[in-house]
């Protein structure tokens, strides 16, 4: 068994150049490191594998990084919803990491990532919850609630712009546009 | 849930905006099916009228389709390259396939038009990645990134391009100047030697080094000072005596060239750095928010992504908490302090005033050592018995450089210290002790090279009016400088090495092997990154003044980073600990590049005040029969054609000068102004917003209260 296939063929690494921001140097890594995850699926075609997840987060890019379940939930296109990746998700999620993707990719994806209830807008509980995943999301780490007010409160009233108490897809591309460490921190190279 | 607007005043009277909360279903569900969230849960942008699989049947969806059509451009060009799309791979597989069908009815013009646009893409594609194959040390920033984060990484960007920098500035010196003079000493063309005018005899009096017989230890200690064997060499001023260099029938003039080689030099330096600190902040500076502090950019950029060790991911996250904290306190402190009582602000004031008085005291201390050290240095060097073979004699020759070494080590701590009592925010105290540790850093060259000026330019009797300079104690005078310059380099880089081998792998070993509280808590080193920027603009500040001296220098600055890369990585991965604190303001690139054109522009200070005011010596040098070097180009000037020197002329006269000095004036007013009517147009447009927001509650909250008396 094993994979049939450990080349990708020319045309494939073009299509895939001309649809993400990856080098075919980036592209072929990545292909090794998802064939290696992939080896227990016994499948001969990776194109056609799906990682589970909690493999799929034993990357060691992914391994420290709080927001690393929230990251398979958005890239991935699995029907099920159960957040495996397969090869083009992975490559989508390169894609939006790599140095060379635009700030509208980046705050897009952002904004998914952040939106833990997935309802199109960062609400206080979405905000809640990102604070306590950077905090370290343990019970000693936490801030205290008075802190918590106080911090959303500041946050919305800085990019809130329409006062509805929420922060919908523009007014967070309005103040990433702002940010000066968006671009350099939000990059993941293998 | 029921959306609630936050209180503010306005909105006292609107709380019977909301339904009471039983009722809250029929809101949401009508908000879900707005357009605006609509377009953000359809994975596909409805850019070329693509069909939404998950339309309902209900009667607003007809509305949602006519703000479709809306919003389908006009052109039929497929003018957004495909991977700004943000979808996955499939569904930008299927937009291509319907971009290839539309190309099947466009004109022909228009194919050809994408078409040669894709191939231009693909060709820019390509040759980005051939070029990032070149980019000097691409594995080992990212591997310092993965483990200690964005800010300390993009330190090690900064210490690389000042390698570059470096590089080219060595590349245009050596062709321009020192490749001609070696080519023709070697006599392969016609060259004619720079012969005295006048003879003043005095004046062009000049034997450096050659002592005959020399110990092993003498070249040591030449090497060390500049002076001896290296003085003749070219990498000093006084090397250079070539006149004109004739390629076949072109005359090149080498003193011409070795001035605009200086002013090039510079000037590639200015535009290069502008356009590097532009590049990371493209927005406007006139914004009253400081975008650094903000809490936005605290929680949405803070996490970085490409951290990938345990250990550091759990320390960032605990700096991250910390961060936030001491933030929300400070906010809280300072609104405790708005209310503070007259009799509370005067005292403050006072106390600060008394503060910085003291650090004015410190600051005039520590320049007068300085010039002192300079001044004494150079007595005893000219006063001392020809051979320089005393120990004690290349003390004092670095004298002048240990006291600015000390100076920059003790004068820190001092202003951390005091800042802490003027009551300042904490983040306007980092920025404060921050602004004066450049000072302190920049303000010593400075001082340095005033104390050489004195020297130079003040003799005892009246023998200065002969050649204008000192020439019994400096005949070649440059080359003097450009010993001075040489020395601070060398002395910086042996401080650099020194300080990690002896402080910082000791420290570390102590702690590791020593198990005491106290050095535990003194704890391991944190790689402290205003320190170490201020440290190599110093560096390079020095290497910008001294070119037009020692036209060799920015060589020696190369290869000086280069080393300084390795030895700072090494320290970073085996001494340092990640950060407990980050240090958002200055971890930016944009701050290493202002604090970088501060030490550039002061270097041009004294290069301009060198080149233009100073006499150049009659004893060496390309500028024997000039007053001044400047005087080469008005030289120059006058044996271009008449009409070309007119025009010349009249661009550098006050008759041009004046009004485009005014057209700037106005040119700035008008850009001024414009960035103020903007501002308050984007003000109107946010109140605009925010009531737009209460009228949709408003509205959508009548609907269903319509909708359900209907029921």
């Amino acid at each position: 068994m094993g994979s049939s296939s450990s080349q990708m063929s020319k045309q494939l690494i073009n299509e895939y150049q001309e649809l993400t921001y990856l080098t075919k140097q980036e592209i072929l890594l990545a292909y090794k490191r998802f064939s290696e995850l992939a080896q227990k699926e016994h499948q001969s075609n990776t194109e056609n594998v799906r990682i589970p997840k909690e493999r799929f987060l034993t990357l060691p890019e992914l391994k420290a990084n709080p927001f690393n379940e929230r990251i398979c939930q958005v890239f991935s296109t699995s029907e099920q919803g159960d957040g495996s990746m397969s090869f083009e998700d992975f490559l989508d999620m390169l894609s939006a990491f790599s140095e060379s993707a635009t700030l509208e990719i980046k705050s897009h994806y952002a904004f998914r990532i952040f939106d833990f209830d997935s309802d199109g807008a960062l609400s206080e509980s979405d905000l809640e919850q990102l604070v306590n995943k950077l905090t370290g999301d343990k019970e000693d780490t936490k801030l205290s609630s008075s802190e918590m007010k106080q911090l959303i409160a500041n946050i919305l009233e800085e990019s809130d712009i329409d006062k509805d108490g929420t922060i919908n897809h523009s007014e967070f591309q309005h103040v990433i546009s702002r940010s000066p460490d968006f671009v350099s921190s939000f990059k993941i190279v293998l | 849930m029921a959306r609630r607007v936050p209180d503010s005043p306005s909105n006292a009277g609107d709380n019977d905006v909301f339904l009471p909360e039983g009722s809250a279903e029929p809101v949401s569900d009508l908000l879900h099916e707005l357009p605006s969230y609509q377009s953000l849960l359809r994975r596909k942008v409805s850019y070329y009228g693509t069909i939404d699989r998950r339309r309902s049947t209900n009667q607003f969806r007809t509305s949602v389709s006519v703000d479709q059509s809306i919003f389908e451009p006009e052109n039929d060009g497929a003018t957004i390259p495909l991977r700004e799309h943000p979808l996955c791979i499939q569904e930008k597989r299927k937009i291509r396939e319907q971009q290839k069908l539309r190309t099947l009815y466009i004109s022909g013009w228009s194919q050809w038009k994408e078409s040669s646009q894709n191939s231009c893409r693909k060709l820019r594609d390509d040759i980005t990645e051939l070029f990032s194959h070149l980019i000097l040390w691409r594995g080992n920033i990212r591997s310092i990134e993965g483990k200690f984060g964005t800010g300390i990484g993009s330190y090690f960007s900064f210490l690389r391009f000042l390698v570059i920098l470096n590089f080219v500035m060595f590349l245009l010196v050596f062709c321009f100047t020192t490749l001609p003079v070696a080519i023709s000493k070697q006599g392969v063309f016609n060259s004619s030697q720079i012969t005295p005018s006048k003879f003043d005899s005095e004046c062009t009096q000049y034997s450096p080094g050659g002592y005959g017989l020399l110990y092993f230890y003498h070249n040591i200690i030449d090497l060390l000072s500049g002076t001896g064997f290296l003085e003749l060499t070219y990498l000093f001023y006084g090397y250079y005596t070539i006149d004109t260099v004739t390629f076949y029938i072109f005359k090149y003039s080498l003193p011409l060239a070795y001035v605009l080689v200086t002013i090039s030099c510079l000037f590639l330096s200015i535009v290069w750095i502008v356009k590097r600190a532009v590049e990371g902040f493209k927005q406007s500076l006139v914004h009253d928010k400081d975008r650094f502090q903000s809490y936005c950019n605290k929680l949405f950029a803070g996490w970085d992504f490409c951290i990938t060790d345990e250990y550091s991911a759990r320390l960032k996250h605990s700096s991250l908490q910390h961060e936030l904290k001491t933030d929300l306190a400070e906010e809280r402190i300072r609104q405790r302090k708005q209310k503070r009582t007259r009799g509370e602000t005067f005292r403050i004031y006072c106390l600060r005033l008394f503060l910085n008085m003291i650090v004015i005291a410190v600051l005039g201390g520590s320049f007068y050592a300085i010039y002192v050290a300079t001044i004494y240095s150079l007595e005893y060097s000219n006063t001392a018995s020809g051979s320089s073979a005393d120990p004690i004699n290349l003390l004092v020759e670095y004298l002048p450089s240990i006291v600015i070494t000390i100076a920059n080590f003790i004068t820190p701590l001092i202003f951390e210290t005091i800042v802490r009592y003027e009551d300042y925010s904490p983040a306007f105290e980092i920025r404060f002790t921050l602004i004066r540790c450049v000072f302190v850093r920049l303000a010593s060259i400075a001082v340095l090279l005033i104390s050489l000026w004195t020297r130079i330019t003040s003799c005892q009797s009246q023998r200065c009016s002969l050649c204008g300079y000192n020439y019994k104690l400096y005949p070649c005078w440059e080359s003097r400088v450009g010993q001075e310059m040489y020395k601070l380099m060398i002395f910086d880089f042996l401080i650099i090495v020194a300080v990690t081998l002896f402080i910082e792998f000791p420290r570390k070993l102590i702690v590791t092997f020593c198990s005491s509280k106290l050095v535990q808590w003194w704890g391991q080193q944190e790689f402290e990154i205003p320190q170490n920027v201020l440290e190599i603009v110093y560096g390079q500040t020095i290497c910008w003044i001294g070119i037009f001296y020692s036209p060799l220098l920015p060589a020696i600055a190369t290869v000086k980073y280069f080393i300084i890369f390795y030895i700072k990585k090494i320290t970073l991965m085996e001494n340092c600990r990640p950060a407990t604190r980050p240090f958002r303001a200055s971890s930016s690139n944009f701050f290493f590049q202002l604090i970088l054109l501060i030490g550039l522009v002061l270097a041009c200070i004294p290069v301009g005040f060198g080149i233009a005011y100073i006499p150049a010596s009659k004893a060496c040098g390309l500028f024997i029969n000039f007053n001044t070097s400047w005087e080469i180009i008005p030289f120059t000037v006058n044996t271009f054609p008449s009409g070309l020197q007119k025009v010349i002329y009249i661009i550098a006269s006050e008759s041009f000068a004046v009004p485009f000095f005014l057209l700037t004036c106005l040119v700035m007013f008008y850009f001024i102004a414009l960035a103020g009517a903007h501002k308050r147009v984007v003000e109107q447009l946010q109140e605009q917003l925010a009531m737009e927001s209460r009228d949709k509650i408003f509205l959508i909250r009548r609907l269903t209260e319509v909708h359900h008396i209907k029921i």
